[in-house]
């Protein structure tokens, strides 16, 4: 099936003007008659349950943190792009829609990203309007600075913790909601199924944290803004909590998911010290603004990186990469680490790592310019791997960080199911195979506040004067049984192995066949082995305690049990894709010199996937990608 | 190293809890505080007991989820740093570690070493935010804004929001959380038209679930983001002459709300 | 726990601070901890203002006495009984200063037990593994209650001693100089008074830095000035008033 993106018509600068002047609109008065249920209180859950409390809509938002500021959204570091030209270097909005695409390695959807770099200036405006203290000049106006795979200056920050800051604007946006009753906010709540009536989203079923208690809600629209998946990976930069239930319980219900497969893996990470390792950590992409990436010229060299001289030094992307250098896009960056390391270059003790080196920097700069701009940082470095950044180098090497895919959303980011709209990072919309820096934030944000409390209301108008679904309806009663059931199950299982065992193998197998490159052998094997390891599961895994109170080996043992599922789906996906592009890279597919090759001509397309039941193979529906603006060519940053 | 913990663990809100030691053998001095954590919860499932149940997500130090008071010290020994970015190579082979939750009125146990913190978000909601609604704003450019008062307003804006000020008081007082976000938005010009309602109702319903400040300064040597207490002495000043500010008589909390939705 | 719809943060937790409905300004102000705050910082600035006026009076113990024979330091007394006079009637500003003083302290005082009775509602369990605090200054702020029931404590006998005279055998109403030295020539008293002194000493340390905290009289650029301001000050009180018992118990006056 293919399927309908609902792009409006005319020419991309105008169509998203001419879309919300046609889009039906809920007068102000008619507004409180709507409930609009929003999951997730990060970036896009956040700003939109801000804005549509603000228009009037009944509002409930659901987060399994014990409060909606702690979102991960609030990790972000390194800034968020807009197109405003405040450098004067030649940015506009069609060089950020051009670079975003081109930086998608062509495959994501035209009419998105315009809109998305055409809303970016309206989101710093926003952002200051709420007091965000983005970085400053000493005249006063707001300080920019570049990022991977762009030539300008485009990347507005505050510090290192841009996303903590944009975080708690729309936080405190979404509070003052609360205060004025438009916003009713249930935190430690964890949507566990969404509620499918007469083919539309009628609303979900949640658990209480606290109490275990499951609870019923209905509403004309469902908005889900749970983030991304990398997590089937164990080891990601992501949060702990962060998961896929939500959507893979959407997903499940009929959503489509759209291009599991792109999956990104960010190159400046703190490489991984030892078995016990919970999670990873992200050190920002603006650090290679002034770090130089290199790993010795001689393999196996033990010597200090400092006894090393220039000359046995390989500045391998300056190398391949002279006109990016140090700023070529993360998936770019990524690979040329990787194959590095796997020529055995690699540095650190477990020799898994390369050296993101200041030396430089601090030599030109100064160290209090340093501090400055990366203290935090570098502290956070110092901290975690137990050296001074200052003094010697960094030990970097990528991590899974972004997933590109997502449940499929049209042009109102309404899925194919009615009345369920996407946002933020768990959908698909306007990354294509890989993400540009500082454009997270951009996505999560023009979600939030502006596309989506622009296009529900061409959704509610038609629901006028119709009451929220029933929450004693057949569907409802249905859906709660099978979350109770399912909870019963994952607690009297009783085998022998813990949530987190099985988590990590899961993420190991995934990591070494669907990562940063993946071959159809290995894929296969993967495939077959992660659905061979969910068996194993649902017959040996361990969840003590009961479900009437904190639990939290039990919420991960709902969550573990949907990554199992969602990575056989992404295996099917990266196999099925047979060509490289961004994220996605296939070791059979690739140039003479090691990049990605892309296959235009069969698989310019977005492929959906379907559910067919567990362990079935999903079935593909495809959404073809059109390229009228910005036409494709072999990404080169050379 | 092999250490020995003394955790407390504690049922529910009503049980009255206690301590358990246990062995932690074979740790890492890479290993954060949490995932040693993590290794002593295996062993425990292993044994047939439930886990400790700690709060934790990002474990970058962020996004102000985990906190336990670590020998006696809110996130632990180590200055400036959250339980999760506290690695284990700040303790010796042979410690003994007693860890045990925030201790406040305003922060019940749920569980183990979990609290409830929402009366932070009660704070927040209160005034916690300038009324500046999606659609309505100037050029970001419009308003220069000194580098010296963006800068101080982001010390302030670094609050993660833990709990460990609160946890650290003797009084149990929430004035170095409340302030820092007073603070943030008050030394911004966007912040002005609010100014004196905000610290009023943020106040207010502080006042209401925490205890007083009396200046011990406990709660800026446990912060993690180093936050200071001269914001506490900015929301002071603020609150007084707030008294005197607002020509129409004094308003509550749920009046400020209604000005902004107008 | 279901969250009570406009209220996110009420939860199960009770408060530990109920205000009554709207008031009149000065008591809804005073109802908060932040204005009674205010208030101990404003009582304690008069209070401060009273110990170095007494402890500048009472150098005059040292200047010896006039042309008439009469005690430098019972002049003043008498002095002060007359200021202002005859616009006042006699003891007339005597006893506003007094009035204002006493109104101060007992403010002070309500301000204080009010507030730690807050305090112990807002941290009524302790940790159960002992909790270590920081040092120096913190363990002075901390102990303010005690010094400040001291320094109470002394304050009473101080009265009783040198005002009133029951505990003075050798009492004579109006001859300073006289009650002074034979009071403090007991070895017992001169003690209550170096301790009473001391307590005082730390109220006054801690509490002349914390006011500037209270009342938000603080910028980065003097705040390095405030310790150095309560040390000063402190010092200079402190170590004048503690001269008298020793100076008198040494026989040197």
């Amino acid at each position: 099936m293919t399927l309908d993106a609902k792009i409006p018509p005319g020419p991309i600068q105008e169509k998203w003007d001419n879309h919300r002047f046609n889009t039906k609109l809920v007068a102000p008065q008619n507004r409180r008659k709507f409930d609009v249920i929003v999951v997730g209180s990060g970036l896009a859950g956040a700003s939109a349950g801000a804005t549509l409390g603000e228009l009037g809509y009944n509002v409930k938002v659901f987060c399994f943190q014990d409060s909606p500021r702690r979102a991960h959204s609030i990790a972000a570091q390194g800034g968020i792009n807009a197109a405003k030209n405040y450098k004067n270097d030649g940015d506009s909005v069609y060089r950020l829609f051009y670079d975003t695409i081109k930086g998608g390695d062509y495959r994501s959807r035209e009419a998105n990203v315009y809109r998305l770099a055409q809303i970016s200036t309206s989101i710093i405006d926003q952002c200051v309007a709420q007091g965000v203290p983005f970085a400053r000049e000493y005249g006063g106006l707001l300080d920019n600075r570049s990022f991977g795979g762009t030539q300008v200056s485009r990347t507005f920050y505050a510090r290192g913790q841009t996303g903590q800051q944009l975080e708690l604007g729309a936080y405190q946006a979404l509070m003052r909601q609360v205060e004025l009753g438009t916003v009713e906010l249930h935190s430690r709540h964890e949507m566990l199924e969404i509620v499918v009536e007469d083919g539309k989203a009628a609303g979900i079923i949640v658990r209480d944290l606290i109490t275990g208690e499951l609870t019923r809600h209905s509403a004309h629209a469902v908005v889900l803004a749970t983030g991304g998946y990398g997590n089937v990976f164990f080891l990601s930069t992501q949060a702990k909590g962060c998961n896929t239930t939500a959507i893979w319980r959407a997903h499940r219900k009929g959503a489509y998911f759209a291009n599991p497969c792109y999956t990104q893996i960010h190159p400046t990470c703190i490489p991984v010290s030892g078995d016990h390792q919970s999670k990873l950590t992200l050190m920002s992409e603006s650090l290679r603004n002034d770090g130089r990436v290199w790993v010795p010229v001689k393999p196996d060299d033990r010597r200090k990186p400092g006894d090393i001289p220039a000359a046995e030094r390989d500045y391998y992307l300056e190398r391949r990469y002279p006109a990016f250098a140090n700023l070529v896009p993360r998936d770019v960056a990524s690979r040329a680490a990787k194959e590095r390391v796997d020529a055995g270059y690699g540095v650190g003790e477990l020799k898994n790592g390369v050296y993101l080196d200041f030396g430089d920097a601090i030599h030109r700069l100064g160290r209090t310019v340093v501090e400055q701009r990366y203290g935090n940082l570098f502290d956070m470095y110092a901290n975690i791997a137990g050296e001074d950044p200052y003094e010697s180098p960094m030990r970097i090497y990528p991590a899974v960080h972004y997933t590109m895919g997502g449940l499929w959303v049209d042009y109102n980011l309404m899925s194919n199911l009615p009345g369920l709209f996407v946002v933020g990072e768990a959908n698909f919309s306007d990354h294509g195979a890989n993400r540009l820096g500082a454009s997270a934030l951009m996505q999560g944000l023009a979600d939030g506040y502006f596309v989506l409390p622009a296009t529900i209301s061409g959704w509610l108008a038609d629901q006028l004067n119709q009451p929220a679904p029933s929450t004693t309806s057949d569907a409802f009663n249905e859906a709660a049984d099978a979350v109770a059931e399912r909870i019963n199950t994952l607690l009297t299982v009783n085998g022998t192995r813990t949530v987190d065992s099985f988590h990590r193998e899961l993420g190991q197998t995934l990591w070494d066949n669907c990562g940063m490159a993946r071959n159809a052998a290995s894929l296969s094997d993967a495939r077959k082995k992660i659905s061979e390891l969910r068996e194993e599961y649902w017959s040996d895994v361990r969840v003590l305690g009961d479900g009437q109170s904190l639990n939290q080996s039990l919420e991960k043992a709902g969550r573990v049990a949907d990554f199992f599922e969602l990575g056989e789906l992404l295996c099917q996906d990266a196999l099925h894709r047979e060509e490289s592009c961004g994220g996605h890279f296939r070791e059979e597919h690739q140039t003479p010199d090691g990049e990605a090759k892309r296959d235009d001509d069969n698989f310019a397309y977005v492929a959906a996937w379907e559910f067919q039941g567990t362990g079935s193979k999903a079935k593909l529906n495809k959404e073809d990608l059109e390229f009228e603006y910005a036409h494709p060519s072999q990404r080169s940053y050379k | 190293m092999n250490l020995t913990l003394k955790v407390w663990r504690q049922r529910g809100p009503s049980d009255a809890g206690h301590f358990e030691a246990y062995d932690a053998p074979g740790i890492t001095e890479d290993m954060s505080f949490l995932e040693m954590l993590d290794v002593v919860n295996e062993q425990l499932i292993h044994s047939g007991r439930e886990a400790i149940a700690f709060d934790h997500d990002c474990r970058e130090g962020i996004c102000g989820s985990c906190g336990m008071v670590i020998n006696g010290k809110p996130h632990g020994p180590k200055k400036l740093t959250t339980t999760c970015q506290l690695h284990m190579r700040n303790f010796r082979d042979g410690d003994s570690i007693t860890v045990e939750p925030w201790r406040a009125a305003a922060f019940p146990v749920v569980k183990d070493l979990v609290v409830d913190r929402r009366p932070f978000d009660a704070i927040i909601q209160a005034g916690g935010w300038i009324t500046a609604p999606t659609g309505g704003a100037q050029d970001a450019n419009l308003t220069p804004i000194p580098k010296a008062v963006a800068d101080q307003a982001f010390d302030a804006a670094a609050c993660i929001g833990c709990g460990a000020c609160v946890a650290a008081c003797p009084n149990g007082a929430a004035q170095l959380f409340t302030s820092a976000k007073a603070a943030h938005l008050n030394l911004l010009p966007q912040g002005q038209p609010e100014r004196w309602s905000r610290v009023t109702a943020m106040v207010d319903r502080m006042e209401e679930y925490f205890g007083s400040c009396t200046n011990y300064g406990e709660c800026q040597q446990a912060c993690p983001k180093g936050i200071s207490i001269d914001f506490i002495a900015m929301m002071n000043r603020d609150y007084l002459k707030a008294q005197f500010k607002d020509r129409k008589r004094l308003v509550g909390a749920s009046d400020l709300a209604g000005d902004g939705a107008g | 726990m279901s969250s009570m719809p406009g209220r996110a943060g009420a939860g199960p937790v009770a408060p530990v601070h109920q205000k009554g409905p709207r008031r009149f300004w000065i008591q809804q102000f005073y109802g908060s901890a932040l204005g009674k705050k205010a208030v101990m910082a404003l009582t304690g600035i008069i209070g401060l203002g009273f110990v170095f006026m007494h402890m500048a009076g009472n150098l005059k113990i040292y200047t010896g006495e006039n042309a008439d024979g009469v005690k430098h330091i019972d002049e003043y007394g008498e002095w002060l009984r007359t200021l202002l006079e005859p616009a006042v009637p006699h003891t007339g500003t005597l006893w506003l200063l007094r009035g204002i003083l006493i109104i101060a302290v007992l403010l002070h005082i309500h301000a204080a037990i009010t507030l730690s009775m807050i305090n112990r509602r807002a941290r009524p369990t302790g940790y159960k593994g002992g909790r270590t605090y920081g040092l120096g200054g913190t363990y002075v702020a901390r102990s303010m209650r005690i010094t400040g029931i001291l320094v109470a404590a002394f304050i009473v006998f101080h009265l009783f001693d040198l005002t009133w005279g029951p505990a003075n055998p050798d009492f004579e109403r109006g001859q300073v100089f006289h009650n002074v030295t034979s009071s403090l020539d007991r070895w017992w008293v001169a003690g209550i008074y170096i301790v009473g002194n001391l307590a005082l000493g730390l109220h006054l340390w801690h509490g002349v830095w914390s006011l500037f905290q209270s009342l938000g009289l603080n910028n980065p650029r003097f705040n390095t000035w405030r310790r150095g301001l309560a040390w000063g000050f402190t010092v200079l009180v402190v170590g004048a008033n503690l001269t008298f018992p020793i100076a008198i118990l040494s026989g040197a006056v």
